[in-house]
């Protein structure tokens, strides 16, 4: 049954051939589990809680930053600090207060998976990790339950629906492997344009619906969007089931086995953390501190700064009088930077970001037979900002 | 005769093509017979893939390729359809066909 004022709330749904009362009360009655408060999942439960979902888990144990709110649009700037999870709920709240949220401050891990997704009936992987991602779709196939999984980076977006129906694929189905790191990147490192994890959020939360209200064709498909491109939608028609797969495959056939994997290590190993490892001092009197930089900036009149990062983030902010070389083309050429020969005692200061690539570009100049005083910015730019110059961007 | 071919690489894949998305290639039509017992045969998409390793791919073609096909986790389409469903490596390549590599993404 419906309450009096819903039949006002939902009465544009409603009055849909096809969706109707029937609808409603499915999605009223209905609970779906939103693995990750960010970028995919902030969309998501926003459309879900006004559609009228009746019961919505969110499963998050980071916290709001102040580099979120691009693109995570249910956070907001008086939360930064709270978990992201507590902080949907209390958005959601606002936005329709019939819905019940379980704000789940807790990572998703092997050992709670099982009891954390169990209770709910659709599962949506808004997440951003490669562990993750199996982790989550072998838990739906235990669970026999389908999973709404959305994926976004740059102007890109990718959403499928797995282990949808007797016959629909998994993850591990279409994805056997995770790609290589090289290839693949967090929003951090790669960036993200706000709207395209909007719009792939959105998607997720549309697919959902469907499921929940018997709208959907139950074909295996999946989504690939490219904001920059033409068409910016793309459907792909997907193989069924694999009847190998290690995962959803036909017992007796599968190929490999999932019980007590690793997940980290199945995708290559912890993330490196460059942050830190732009901070460390490799051998000693290779690098050079920010204040020290800032004292020989002031002190020697021969210095020269090159500035290893993407010309974009050069536009961003940079130090005054320092030179663009891109990483990958002074790889490509290291003359580039050797063949000016520079006046007798100059001494040459890379730069980056974070301190990861300006190390990398000193051993290219090195090998390349630079002499003389050829060091890196410990830390990088981000650096730079906390310990010499305040007003200096960071981002 | 040739046959020309488009080329899509996502997600990421398209960082060992020179960081471009499209391609549009001109391939034989006929892949020429190495021994005497061989036939000259239609052009192929296991065919197409080493080409675009000898052609187009600028690094890492372990990232690409693996055990003469390409590396798992590279879902291939053609023309928008799974190439399981289009019979994989087999495939005969037809002209204006659309071949599409991509990667999985992550980011969230
Ligand atoms: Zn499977």
């Amino acid at each position: 049954m419906l309450s009096l004022d819903d039949y006002q709330r939902y009465g544009r749904q409603l009055i849909l051939d096809r969706f109707g009362l029937p609808g409603q009360l499915k999605l009223q009655t209905a609970s779906v589990v939103v693995v990750g408060a960010g970028g995919l999942g902030c969309p998501a439960i926003q459309y879900l809680a006004a559609a009228g979902i009746g019961r919505i888990g969110v499963i998050d144990h980071d916290v709001v930053e102040l580099s979120n709110l691009q693109r995570q649009v249910l956070h907001t700037a008086d939360r930064i600090g709270t978990p992201k999870a507590v902080s949907a709920a209390k958005a959601v709240e606002v936005i329709n207060p019939r819905v019940r949220v379980d704000a789940i401050v807790e990572p998703l891990e092997p050992r709670n998976a099982l009891a954390l997704l169990e209770p709910y009936d659709i599962i949506l992987d808004c997440t951003d990790n490669a562990p993750t991602r199996y982790l989550i779709s072998d838990t739906a196939v235990s669970l026999n339950k389908p999973l709404v999984s959305g994926a976004a980076q740059k102007f890109d977006g990718q959403l499928c629906v797995y282990n949808l129906g007797p016959d629909g694929p998994c993850y591990r189905c279409l994805f056997p492997r995770p790609p290589a790191p090289e290839v693949s990147g967090s929003c951090e490192e790669v960036g993200v344009l706000g709207v395209v994890t909007g719009i792939i959020g959105n998607l997720q939360a549309l697919e959902t619906i469907k499921i929940l209200t018997g709208l959907h064709d139950g074909k295996p498909t999946l989504l690939i969007f490219s904001a920059l491109s033409s068409p910016q939608f793309r459907n792909i028609k997907l193989r069924s089931r694999r009847a190998t797969c290690p995962a959803c495959g036909n017992e007796g056939e599968k190929i490999g086995s999932i019980s007590e994997l690793d997940y980290v290590a199945f995708c290559g190993g912890q993330r490196p953390d460059w942050v830190s490892k732009g901070m460390e001092m490799g051998t000693p009197g290779g690098r050079i501190h920010a204040q020290d930089l800032d004292e020989s900036l002031k002190s020697e009149t021969r210095v020269r700064i090159i500035d290893v990062r993407p010309p974009v983030e050069f536009g961003i902010c940079h130090l005054p009088n320092s030179i663009n070389v891109p990483l990958a083309e002074l790889v490509a050429d290291p003359a580039k930077v050797t063949r000016d020969e520079p006046p007798e005692e100059t001494a040459t200061y890379v730069v980056c970001r974070l301190g990861n690539d300006s190390q990398l570009a000193v051993d290219v100049l090195r090998n390349a037979g630079m002499a003389g005083i050829v060091k890196d910015l410990v830390g990088g730019l981000r650096a730079w900002a906390k310990d010499v110059d305040r007003d200096f961007p960071v981002y | 005769m040739s046959l020309t071919i488009k080329i899509e690489f996502g997600g990421g894949l398209e960082l060992l093509f020179s960081n471009q998305k499209s391609h549009k290639i001109e391939v034989p039509s006929k892949i020429p017979a190495r021994e005497r017992s061989e036939s000259e045969r239609a052009v192929d998409l296991q065919y197409l893939i080493f080409w675009l390793r000898d052609n187009l791919l600028k690094e890492r073609v372990e990232l690409f390729i693996e055990n003469g096909t390409v590396r798992p986790g590279i879902l291939v389409l053609v023309n928008d359809t799974d190439w399981e469903l289009e019979g994989e490596g087999e495939y005969q390549l037809k002209d204006g066909d659309e071949i599409v590599f991509i990667s999985t993404l992550h980011g969230g």
